[in-house]
């Protein structure tokens, strides 16, 4: 039993990750190394918090309306997406026509994401009375509905439909990056940008998309956190800028590859959550057991670096600005 | 030739620009940044936009306990900063400050806890003052090595270094916690002030602004005159030239790294010993991550570093001081921050480049 409930934690755990990191792979495919992940998945939390909130409690709540499950559904989808869309796009104009530093400015989107969402969680927060006054009650049932008929099937019980739109999201990017002809074209821009653009390839439109379709699929790992894994009641305990730093590791772990970045991130999710399974342990050495997934991620980044497989390798021009004159 | 097919704008490469031009563009920046700001506050406070700044100076330096806080807190700052200067001016990418700092301030709380009155004060200041300088270049010599030898990311080891030393610290908390149960250290000797920076002609943060702004100088002139600086900034223009060069680009690596983790801890001394007097996560804050931008900013020189630093802390203090006088929380601080830290970096392309429109004179 004590397995099959560290199996729903790490499945849980690892979703919020996963989403962050697909988002990234998209991303630096295009060349862009963006470290931004935690604050656009923060990002994603605060949008989709606050346009849910708009909705079931300003809306509804004073007209006296019944909240229906699916506009809550689409009004935090809508409002993550957003939100962590605009930051992707913010990164995308820095770094792409203005061609700032990618690192310099994916760490300041961190800084002021984070911090964004802190502070307008925090604020609404203290407007309705303190924490554990706010919740999106409906929001957050209709996000954690299980599948019809796996009620009480163990550990499936307690997956919401986003884990299972994270898997497929994932097999699907697989296929999109390997099989078609946009996702070839994408891959181009980010081994060797110059390359493409003499193909014909538009490198400024590619990277645009790719990084702000990405920014969208990290911050729905925010909205996934927010509205599942602390049941849509907003805390700012910097959980999520710890996981948004994980699924940073979780690309380079998953080598550049979404379908294996599924079982990477329920490992992931396993490792952060082993000290509470294992017994005798106190509070001391649970800090200890809780740098198992930072540790196993540097022994990967050795082991790629080591290994040097053509097939682990990232992106050729991850990390640089392209500017066609200086070719 | 046919104009239709010119593009509407076209940008070049600018080959130099006069020193003042380029001010004035950074200069523009900012007080678009410093309006953008008021504008946040605004929408948060509804308080008159002119009146903002005048809130926020005074809560950066409306009294003399203040500016001397905003002080220290520059000097943190810049003490980071200037412990990464080296690394980024060779293109390694320490973004462990935060883990550098974190080993460096439970090094000094370790020989507060330990040593506390049993020695006189100056003896455990440089204890301190070494124990941080080690465990800081420790910490920063692990990726350094991995990465001089099998070219390992840099970028991902130091950051999960941070995560490492922020657990390390977590398991040192819960060794050293006091009262019982509280899941603090709290003020480390609290009556005898054992290991405490003492005050200088009576100003209690006096030592830790003299030991940054030494290491600013001592830095400064490393970086510029002499042969290791020199050595830094070939290996960060090109490792292949540095090797023609006949540098050793495994030990320029390694020995960069170790000052720079070193620099880290000291800071995390300056902030235990100096201020804090007390170890946990806050020590290191977040600062290990607006440092790196600092540092990259400033261009690698530590008097321009100074300015940046001053600019930040001014507005996270003033941001933190219309919060509070408005009931809000102090995450304000680091949403001005952001807003400051985008505009600069902005401003950066119209420094290196140059736009030209359809038509207009070449």
């Amino acid at each position: 039993m004590k397995f099959l409930s560290l199996l729903q934690s790490a499945i849980v755990y690892g979703t919020i990750i996963l989403y962050g990191a697909m988002g990234e792979i998209l991303t630096q495919k295009s060349g862009n190394l963006n470290l931004g992940v935690p604050g656009l998945m923060s990002l994603g939390a605060v949008g989709g918090f606050i346009v849910s909130r708009a909705y079931e409690i300003l809306y509804c709540g004073s007209n006296g309306l019944t909240p229906n499950a699916l506009l809550c559904i689409l009004t935090a989808l809508l409002g993550a997406l957003l939100f962590s869309g605009l930051g992707g796009l913010l990164y995308s104009f820095l770094t792409i026509s203005l061609r700032a530093n990618q690192n310099v400015t994916g760490l300041t989107l961190t800084i002021f994401g984070c911090a964004l969402a802190n502070f307008y969680g925090s604020a609404l927060l203290q407007k309705h009375g303190g924490v554990g006054s706010l919740s999106l009650a409906v929001t957050s049932n209709a996000f954690r509905a299980v599948i019809p008929g796996l009620e009480t099937v163990t550990v499936f019980y307690a997956l919401g439909w986003l884990v299972y739109i994270s898997i497929a999201l994932a097999i699907f990017m697989q296929w999109f990056l390997n099989r078609t002809r946009v996702g070839l074209n994408l891959r181009a821009v980010g081994e060797s940008p110059a390359t493409a653009d003499a193909a014909g390839i538009n490198v400024t439109k590619y990277k645009y998309v790719a990084t702000c379709v990405g920014a969208c699929i990290s911050g729905l790992g925010g909205l996934y956190y927010f509205v599942d894994y602390v049941k849509a009641a907003w805390t700012s305990d910097g959980t999520l800028e710890a996981l948004g730093w994980l699924a940073v590791a979780l690309v380079i772990f998953a080598t550049w590859k979404p379908a294996r970045a599924i079982w990477a991130s329920y490992l992931f999710g396993a490792l952060s959550w082993l000290y509470f399974y294992i017994g005798g342990l106190n509070r001391s050495s649970q800090e200890i057991f809780k740098m198992l997934p930072y540790l196993v991620t540097i022994a990967v980044l050795v082991f790629v670096s080591l290994r040097r497989s053509k097939e682990s390798q990232p992106p050729a021009s991850l990390g640089l600005s392209y500017f066609r004159e200086e070719r | 030739m046919n104009h239709s097919h010119e593009p509407l704008i076209h940008i070049a490469k600018r080959d130099g620009i006069v020193w003042w031009k380029s001010w004035l563009i950074r200069l523009t920046g900012v007080v678009l940044a410093l309006i953008v700001s008021a504008l946040f506050i605004y929408g948060i406070s509804k308080l008159d936009p002119l009146k903002v700044y005048g809130a926020m100076w005074d809560g950066a330096f409306g009294t003399s306990k203040r500016a001397w806080v905003t002080i220290r807190d520059t000097m943190m700052l810049l003490c980071i900063g200037i412990g990464l200067a080296p690394a980024f001016m060779m293109r390694f990418w320490n973004i462990g400050a935060e883990g550098q700092i974190l080993v460096g301030g439970c090094a000094t709380a370790a020989v507060m806890i330990y040593c506390g009155n049993a020695m006189p004060t100056w003896i455990m200041l440089v204890i301190m003052f070494a124990a941080s300088c080690v465990s800081g270049a420790i910490w920063g010599l692990i990726p350094a090595i991995f990465k001089a030898h099998w070219n390992t990311n840099e970028t991902l080891f130091t950051l999960m270094m941070n995560y490492i030393a922020i657990q390390l610290t977590n398991f040192l908390v819960s060794k050293w916690e006091s009262p019982p149960g509280s899941n603090a250290v709290g003020v480390i000797n609290l009556n005898t002030q054992s290991g405490w920076f003492p005050s200088i002609l009576g100003q209690q943060y006096l030592l830790n602004v003299l030991i940054v702004l030494a290491l600013a100088v001592v830095m400064f002139i490393y970086l510029r005159s002499s042969k290791q600086g020199y050595e830094i900034a070939v290996v960060g223009e090109s490792e292949n030239t540095a090797r023609y060069a006949g540098i050793s680009v495994k030990k320029v690596i390694i020995r960069t790294m170790a000052i720079s983790g070193a620099i880290c801890g000291v800071a995390g001394f300056v902030n235990v010993a100096g201020a804090a007097h007390t170890i946990s996560t806050e020590v290191a804050g977040g600062r290990g991550f607006t440092a790196i931008i600092v540092a990259w900013l400033a261009k690698f020189n530590t008097f321009v570093m100074i300015l940046i630093a001053a600019l930040i802390i001014f507005l996270q203090k003033g941001a933190i001081q219309i919060a509070s006088q408005f009931n809000l929380n102090d995450y304000a601080s680091n949403v001005v921050t952001g807003i400051i830290l985008f505009f600069i970096l902005g401003s950066e392309f119209f420094i290196n480049y140059e736009i030209r429109f359809r038509g207009g004179k070449s």
